[in-house]
C-alpha cells in the first residue's frame, strides 16, 4: 500500500515576498513604540491638514486688548504678547515643520545615497575624493553649516529645506558607502559585472535594493534630526519668516515674556515640538527593530 | 604607531584645507558686490568701487583666497565689520568663554552618563535600563531651546534654585561663576547624556558577553573585580572616542544656548556675525569651529590608540 504524501507546494517568489511583508506588518502592530510614534505623528498631520476647521481662532489676528491672558474657557492655551490665541497658533504651527522636515530628509537621503553608491562602488581615487569632501563637511555641526549658507543666500522655507537636506547628505553617504562596500564583494554584483552591465545599472538596480534597509532606517533617524535642526533654525530666526505661527519662531518671539512668568505662549509650542520629536524617534526606533528582524 | 599618527595628522590637514575652500566659496557664493551690500542700493557707484578696492574684494578670487588663508596662518583674521575690532581678538575671548561653559557641561555629563550607561548595561532588560535608554534617546533628540525653556521654568522661575542670568561680576570667585553656568549647561548635558550613555551601555554589554569575562567569572573572581578590572577597562575605551566626537555637536548647541542666555561665547559670535552679515567674522568663526572639531577627534583617535594595545603595538612584529 502506497501512501501519497502531500508535499507542500513550493511557494512562488511573489507569494514569499507577500508573506514576508505580512509578517513585518504583524510585527509592526506588536511594537508599542512604533504604534505610539505613528499615533502622535498622525495626530499632528491631522492638525496640519484640517487646521482651519479645528483652530478656534485666527492664528495671526492680533487682539492687543486681550494680550497675555492666562488659559481660560475662550482661550484654552491663553493668548500671547499680541493677544493671539496660543492654541490656534500651535495647531497652525504644525504646518511648516511637517512639510519642511520630510522634504529636507528626502533630499538628503536621495543625494547621500547616490554619492554613497558611487563612492562605495568605484573605490580608488573617486572614493578618496568623495570621502575627503564628506569628512570636511562633517567637521562642521549641521547648524553651523546651515548658518554659513543662510547668511549668504538668506532664509526662507525653501533654502532651509535645501540647506538641511544637503547638510545631511554627507552623513547618509557614510552609512550607504559602508553598506555598499560589503555588498560589492558578493557574487551577484560580480555576476552583473561579468554580464557587462553598465555601472549605473549595477549600482542602482542591483545594489540599491539590497542596501534599502539601512537607507530606510537612516531616513527615519535623520527625520528626527531634521525636526531638531529646522526648529532650531526657526528659533534662531533663519527659517520661516513671521507672522507664520511656526513653533520655533513663536518661541523666539515670546521667549522674553517667560522671565515675567507668562509661561503659556512659550511652553505650549515647546511641548508641541517635544511631542513631535519624541514621536519621530519612537517611529524611527520601532521601524528599525521591525526591519532588522 | 608613528606611521598611524602621521597618517591621521595628514588626513586632518587635507580635511582642513578642503574645509577652508568650502567656507571661502560659501561666503563668496553671494550674488552681487560687497561694497554695494554695505553701502545700500542708493550709494554712488564710485564710492562702492572705492570701498570694494579698500576691502580688497575687487581682486581675483584665487588671490583673495590665498590672502585669507595666509592671514589665518599668521593669526591675522581681518577686522570684524560689525564690531570694528580684530576678529582674532573676538574669537579668542569667545572661545575662552565657550570652553568654560563646555567644561561645566562635560564635568556634569561625563560621570553621570558613564554611570547611567554602566547601570543600564548591568541591569539590562529591566525597568531601570528602559528608563535610562528611552529617556536618554528622547533627551538627545530634543532641541536645546525646548529643554532650556522647561529648565528655566522649573529651576529658575518656580523652584528658584538656579539663577537665570549668566552675567557675573568679573571679579566673582570661581564657584559663583560655575554656579551661574550650571543652568545654561544643563540643556547640553541632556543632549550629550543620551549619546554617551548609549555608547557606554553597548560597550559594557559587549564586554560582559566576551569570553574573557566568562573566563574571569569561572576563575572564581568576585563579580565586583570582574566588572571593574575586566569589563569596564575594555568597555570605556569607545566612550572616550565618543566624548571627543561630540565636541562638534557641542558647538552647534552652544550657538543656541549662548544666544538664549546672552552668554558671550563663540556660539553667540557666530550667531551675531551671521545676522549682521559680518563675513570676516563668519569665515574665521566657522573655520575655528572646524579646527576645534578636527583637533578634538585627533586627540580622541590618539588617546584611543594609546589605550588600545592592538593599535599601539601594531606593526611592531
Amino acid at each position: 500500500m502506497s501512501a501519497v504524501v502531500a508535499l507542500p507546494r513550493p511557494e512562488t517568489a511573489a507569494a514569499q515576498r507577500r508573506r514576508a511583508w505580512e509578517e513585518r506588518l504583524r510585527l509592526a502592530l506588536r511594537t508599542p513604540s512604533l504604534m505610539v510614534g505613528v499615533g502622535v505623528l498622525l495626530f499632528w498631520i491631522f492638525c496640519a491638514v484640517f487646521a482651519q476647521y479645528i483652530a478656534p481662532h485666527d492664528p495671526i489676528a492680533p487682539d492687543i486688548l486681550n494680550k497675555l491672558q492666562p488659559p481660560s474657557a475662550s482661550h484654552r492655551f491663553g493668548t500671547d504678547g499680541l493677544g493671539r490665541d496660543v492654541l490656534s497658533r500651535v495647531i497652525y504651527g504644525s504646518r511648516g515643520i511637517l512639510v519642511a522636515a520630510p522634504l529636507a530628509t528626502l533630499l538628503g537621503t536621495v543625494v547621500g545615497t547616490a554619492v554613497g553608491l558611487v563612492a562605495g562602488y568605484f573605490r580608488g581615487l573617486v572614493e578618496d575624493v568623495l570621502m575627503r569632501i564628506t569628512d570636511a563637511f562633517l567637521a562642521l555641526p549641521t547648524i553651523v553649516t546651515a548658518l554659513l549658507v543662510l547668511a549668504a543666500v538668506g532664509g526662507s522655507t525653501t533654502t532651509v529645506i535645501l540647506v538641511i537636506g544637503l547638510g545631511f547628505a554627507p552623513i547618509i553617504t557614510r552609512t550607504v558607502r559602508a553598506a555598499v562596500l560589503s555588498e560589492a564583494q558578493l557574487d551577484y554584483v560580480e555576476a552583473a559585472r561579468l554580464r557587462k552591465e553598465r555601472a549605473p545599472y549595477v549600482m542602482f538596480v542591483e545594489i540599491l535594493p539590497n542596501v534599502m534597509g539601512p537607507v530606510v532606517v537612516e531616513f527615519t533617524v535623520r527625520l528626527g534630526y531634521a525636526v531638531f535642526a529646522i526648529a532650531t533654525l526657526s528659533f534662531l530666526g533663519f527659517g520661516i519668516p513671521p507672522p507664520n505661527p511656526d513653533w520655533g519662531l513663536t518661541i523666539s518671539e515670546q521667549y522674553t515674556y517667560l522671565i515675567s512668568n507668562f509661561w503659556w505662549p512659550v511652553l505650549f509650542p515647546a511641548l508641541a515640538i517635544a511631542s513631535l520629536v519624541i514621536a519621530v524617534n519612537m517611529f524611527a526606533d520601532g521601524l528599525s527593530r521591525v526591519l532588522e528582524r | 604607531m608613528l606611521r598611524f599618527l602621521l597618517r591621521r595628522v595628514a588626513l586632518a590637514l587635507v580635511t582642513l584645507w578642503l574645509l577652508s575652500v568650502i567656507i571661502f566659496l560659501a561666503s563668496h557664493a553671494l550674488p552681487g558686490d560687497v561694497g554695494r551690500r554695505i553701502l545700500g542700493p542708493f550709494a554712488d557707484p564710485r564710492s562702492v568701487q572705492t570701498l570694494d578696492h579698500s576691502l580688497g574684494v575687487d581682486r581675483p578670487l584665487l588671490v583673495q583666497y590665498l590672502d585669507w588663508v595666509g592671514g589665518f596662518l599668521h593669526g591675522d583674521m581681518g577686522m570684524s565689520l560689525a564690531f570694528h575690532v580684530p576678529v582674532s581678538e573676538l574669537l579668542l575671548r569667545g572661545l575662552g568663554n565657550s570652553v568654560k561653559l563646555a567644561l561645566v557641561a562635560f564635568i556634569i555629563v561625563v560621570p553621570l552618563s558613564i554611570f547611567g550607561g554602566v547601570v543600564a548595561a548591568l541591569r539590562r532588560g529591566t525597568l531601570v535600563d528602559r528608563i535610562i535608554t528611552i529617556g536618554g534617546l528622547s533627551a538627545t533628540a530634543m532641541p536645546e531651546f525646548v529643554t532650556s525653556i522647561v529648565l528655566i521654568l522649573v529651576l529658575s522661575i518656580t523652584l528658584k534654585v538656579l539663577p537665570i542670568s549668566v552675567q557675573v561680576p568679573p571679579d566673582a570667585d570661581p564657584l559663583t561663576q560655575i554656579y551661574h553656568l550650571i543652568l545654561p549647561s544643563l540643556p547640553l548635558v541632556l543632549v550629550l547624556f543620551g549619546y554617551i550613555a548609549r555608547i557606554t551601555r553597548a560597550g559594557v554589554i559587549e564586554a560582559l558577553e566576551a569570553d574573557y569575562t566568562r573566563t574571569a567569572v569561572l576563575k572564581g573572581l568576585s563579580w565586583r573585580t570582574v566588572v571593574i578590572r575586566h569589563v569596564l577597562r575594555n568597555a570605556l575605551m569607545p566612550t572616550i572616542a565618543v566624548v571627543a566626537t561630540q565636541t562638534g555637536y557641542l558647538i552647534g548647541g552652544l550657538v543656541v544656548i549662548e544666544t538664549m542666555f546672552n552668554y558671550q561665547g563663540i556660539g553667540q559670535l557666530l550667531y551675531t556675525s551671521v545676522s549682521q552679515k559680518d563675513f570676516p567674522l563668519i569665515q574665521a568663526g566657522v573655520m575655528t569651529v572646524g579646527v576645534v572639531y578636527l583637533v578634538a577627534t585627533l586627540i580622541a583617535d590618539v588617546s584611543y590608540s594609546l589605550l588600545n594595545p592592538r593599535i599601539r603595538l601594531a606593526g611592531r612584529e
